[in-house]
């Protein structure tokens, strides 16, 4: 056996190694859901809820039972029989797998049809009668919690009303005083949108249940495929060890395909009850009425300021509309996220923030959309407070920013509701900001512009966001009661290529290269000779997946340990084939040498060769391990977002000329991919603020269940990216990185909205609620007019 | 109540018996297993399921198969030749012009279409050329450097056309 003489490469961390994961793709030869085909595979249709709150009396399923090539039709009732009509959220509140007494949102799976084909399912869902007694349909959550709405969770026992929680952090008093002592108060009342991830292959699973061995093999879109094991151990009463989650490629996320939802389940069920294995791939208009959505907060928030732009404190009160389950994706003791991260970047002495939860009849989830569990409605809002005090206050919106940024020496630094941001330099990042766009001249600009008259207005938006991610510390952090460390395992082969196994499971963020190269800056193994193995719970450590901008803070820690594990043992093993003690020997990346005598050294391929055929005695052979990384904080990366927009006065319409964006990430493994990554997330914001939104009418039939009605950006309305950044390693993170996926979703979408807003601040404007449509500013202005 | 149709896919004539309705992405998907066309909308909307009938892009999930029959269809697995990666194949790869791929074979024909007829295309041209095809993940950013690298390889030119 040869071993591969590899020359050790210094600098693989901040190299921009191209992706190891393209090859397949650009063939057209990636292995999505839907392309895995099983022997003797059968195809699942589901049929929805066209009424969002219906009492079903019947279901009649013999004309569709009927239709040759339909091998079975699955409903509630059935379902109940095996205890399987209704499951857990991720939230630990219950959801209906197959409704059995009520509907209870349009869009809610009534009936699923197992067919040899799939044209013969979806021809059999017509087939199927379902008498519905139409019910009063809830939308408004403010009218859910008055007096007299109709009880939407009537087979909750004990569950008298629409309200499902009500929480509270911060110090109340120490707010209260800080309000008493300020020379004013500004406020924003507003409404995060209803919005959907909508990853653009739909959701989907092939599950293959085998009657003979029992054994459970599941494909599926899974952002979390063990967290999933171990969720189906619990719902369906499998034994674990029977179960096997394997996520194949994932045709993107952002948090869409965390929960579990009852397509899987089903399919799962029919496969055990029929003994072949059933595919399950979801339309366009199921993921999107039925899966998943995210936002929805009616928010108001108070900022206390003195008259020369100290803050003083913050009050924050808001309502989330959560559908007709609790099925929010997040930890356990934070029941609205992390909305008490709502202080931002700045300094705030107090902070009080008070949310409840209420049921209406719409879709559950509350996923968090490229996010940290509810960050994103935060930031927002207390960037757009900034502004309008800014206005108030007559101040620069920078300046007071400025003014009021926790400062890079008060890191660790406590915030009011009890997060320790650890580390940040605000100010290098706005100042950066300001500088690339070129902010005075554009304030010049704008002065003239509005001088003019002439109708075109220019608006510059600022946000300067800190978020925390990284969840987390298992003090704190856990779903369903598993705490939400991730894990590596890696195994260095005899010729000194390796493997490196994962518990999460990537949807595009680039896991295959960027995670082989923590692990080659670690042992000096070039990247292309280690393998990226994430997504199947029988050959991978478990983990709690891929959300929240938790991979790299959590499992790439965890690669980096493991990493340094084998690097220990490695030192043993170079001492013993050069027969020097330990303590005689010094690592340059890639090889242990003698120190005093260079050209006495093992590379870290020779010591692997060693490991296998002539390790010491007395030490176990081989050359692999395991680590479980338990954060011991999260991590705060931070950014500055500055977006110019123009916005003709007479008609509203308004287009980014301008974006601007600092990140500051901590280390960044590989730039090209982090950049990516901001640009993805700078796009989703842009969407957001200006047209993605899920609408309802009153009777809670959904607007906006197709991509005709729900708008997502396409390359000729998404503006052009400038990026930069500036680099504050997390102090905490074996490597310093801080993990990036979600910050420009996050941060962004206020800069958007602080644009637009600024553009016609002169005229009186202080709000225009998301999406930003040309109507909506037309009639901001239109109202200022009409009141001044 | 099948028909029978013969379609040149990525070169080579290919023969099938279809149902009428069967549309022209499941086809390629299932009956003749070119996995690279995706679905990710059902409404014409999305483009994932690209190719191109004739040289011209066509949304694969709002076409019949039964349409194709005596056309030359060229889909992703016919970008490369001769074990070689197409220019556009290079300029995605190279650029960082995909994260989870699933938009990417689409995105990939329709800007090789794109190239056929404008060799030199600015970065307007390109973005109204593939506004057709969404992509969630890059921003698009990159994919417009993934076309102007491919240009730059298809057709060396002393500099880039402006606006």
């Amino acid at each position: 056996m040869a071993v591969t003489e590899t020359e050790p490469s210094p600098g693989w961390l901040g190299k921009s190694v191209k992706r190891k994961e393209d090859d397949r793709f650009i063939a057209g030869r990636g292995n999505y859901i839907e392309d895995v085909k099983l022997p003797a595979m059968l195809h699942m249709a589901i049929l929805r809820s066209p009424y969002a709150h219906a009492r079903i009396n019947s279901i009649d399923t013999s004309a569709a039972t009927a239709l040759p090539g339909v091998v079975a039709v699955v409903t509630g009732e059935l379902l109940a029989q095996h205890n399987l009509a209704w499951m857990p959220t991720l939230s630990g509140d219950t959801q209906a797998v197959l409704a059995t007494d009520k509907v209870r949102f349009q869009g809610q799976e009534v009936a699923c049809v197992i067919a040899e084909d799939r044209y013969v399912a979806h021809d059999a869902l017509e087939l199927i009668e379902v008498d519905y007694e139409p019910l009063p349909a809830v939308v408004d959550p403010f009218a859910a919690l008055a007096e007299g709405a109709p009880l939407i969770r009537d087979d909750k026992d004990g569950q008298t009303d629409n309200r499902i929680y009500h929480w509270e952090a911060g110090d109340p008093e120490a707010t209260e005083r800080a309000f008493a002592e300020a020379d004013r108060v500004v406020t924003v009342d507003t409404h995060y949108p209803r919005s959907h991830p909508s990853p653009l292959e739909c959701c989907g699973c092939v599950a293959d249940v085998n009657p003979a061995s029992g054994r459970a093999t599941i494909y599926m879109t899974s952002q979390a495929p063990h967290a999933i094991r171990t969720v189906f151990a619990l719902v369906a009463g499998l034994p674990e060890q029977n179960i096997q989650i394997i996520s194949p490629d994932i045709g993107g996320g952002f948090g869409n395909k965390v929960p579990v939802y009852p397509g899987y389940v089903v399919a799962t069920a029919a496969s055990l009850l029929i003994g072949r294995p059933v595919k399950w791939i979801e339309d366009r208009t199921g993921n999107l009425i039925s899966t998943g959505f995210a936002r929805d907060f009616h928010m108001k928030g108070e900022l206390a300021l003195t008259d020369d732009g100290r803050m003083l404190g913050l009050r924050v009160t808001m309502l989330s509309d959560q559908g007709y389950a609790y099925a929010d994706a997040q930890p356990s003791k934070l029941k609205a996220g992390l909305f008490h991260i709502v202080t931002g970047s700045y300094a705030m002495p107090a902070a009080h923030v008070i949310t409840d939860g209420a049921y209406t009849n719409k879709a559950p989830g509350g996923v968090a959309y490229r996010c940290s569990f509810r960050v994103t409605e935060a930031s927002f809002l207390i960037e757009r407070l900034v502004q309008s005090a800014a206005y108030d206050l007559g101040m620069d919106p920078a300046e007071l920013r400025r003014k009021n940024f926790i400062r890079p020496d008060q890191f660790p630094y406590t915030s009011a509701t009890g997060f320790v941001y650890d580390s940040g330099d605000y100010e290098a990042a706005l100042d950066l900001a300001l500088e690339k766009a070129g902010y005075e001249a554009l304030r010049t600009e704008q002065a003239k512009l509005r001088e003019e008259g002439k109708g075109k207005l220019l608006g510059i938006g600022i946000a300067s966001m800190t978020e925390a991610l990284g969840a987390g510390p298992s003090r704190d952090y856990d779903i369903l009661g598993i705490k939400m460390f991730d894990s590596a395992e890696l195994r260095v082969h005899p010729t000194g290529k390796a493997i490196l196994k994962l518990g999460v499971r990537h949807q595009g963020q680039g896991h295959e290269t960027t995670f082989a190269q923590i692990v080659a800056h670690e042992l000096g193994i070039p990247p292309d000779d280690i393998l990226v193995h994430e997504g199947d719970t029988d050959n991978t450590p478990y983990g709690l997946g891929t959300y929240a901008s938790r991979s790299t803070p959590v499992a790439g820690a965890a690669a980096a340990m493991v990493a340094r594990k084998l690097r220990d043992k490695s030192k043993t093993i170079a001492a013993h084939l050069l027969e020097v003690a330990e303590e005689d020997l010094e690592w340059e990346i890639g090889r242990f040498s003698v120190k005093g005598a260079p050209d006495r050294s093992k590379t870290i391929q020779e010591i692997a060769f060693a490991a296998y055929t002539d390790h010491p005695p007395g030490m176990e052979a081989g050359l692999e391990g395991v680590h479980y990384y338990d954060p011991p904080n999260l991590t705060f990366p931070f950014a500055t977002y500055l977006v110019v927009v123009e916005v003709d006065a007479e008609t509203g319409e308004w287009k980014p000329r301008q974006v601007v964006a600092v990140d500051d990430c901590g280390v960044r493994i590989n730039p090209m991919i982090v950049e990516g990554q901001i640009m993805g997330g700078l796009t989703e914001g842009f969407a957001m603020s200006a047209m993605q939104q899920i609408t309802f009418d009153e009777d809670g039939n959904c607007i906006g269940a197709n991509f005709m009605d729900y708008l997502l950006p396409t390359a000729w309305e998404t503006p052009h990216f400038d990026l930069y950044e500036t680099c504050t390693p997390s102090p905490h993170h074996p490597i310093g990185c801080k993990g990036v996926g979600e910050s420009a979703t996050v941060g962004s979408p206020a800069a958007f909205v602080n644009a637009v807003v600024d553009a016609v601040a002169h005229l009186g404007v202080r709000d225009v609620d998301m999406p930003v449509t040309s109507g909506a500013v037309w009639e901001a202005i239109q109202g200022v007019k009409g009141g001044g | 109540m099948h028909r029978s149709i013969t379609v040149t896919v990525n070169g080579q004539a290919r023969t099938a018996e279809v149902e009428p309705r069967m549309l022209l992405v499941h086809f390629l998907r299932e009956v003749l297993d070119l996995r690279g066309a995706h679905v990710g909308c059902d409404t014409t909307s999305c483009g994932a399921c690209a190719v191109l009938v004739d040289g011209v892009p066509v949304k694969s999930c709002t076409m019949f198969a039964v349409q194709v029959d005596g056309k030359s269809l060229t889909t992703v697995e016919g970008l490369a030749s001769n074990g070689q990666k197409h220019a556009i194949q290079e300029g995605f790869k190279e650029e960082h012009g995909l994260q989870c791929g699933f938009c990417t074979p689409a995105m990939m024909l329709v800007a090789s279409a794109l190239l056929e007829e404008n060799p030199n295309p600015s970065e307007r041209e390109i973005r109204w050329a593939i506004s057709g095809n969404l992509c969630r993940c890059t921003g698009y950013q990159n994919i417009v450097k993934a076309v102007q690298h491919a240009a730059a390889t298809l057709h060396p030119q002393p500099a880039g056309r402006t606006e």
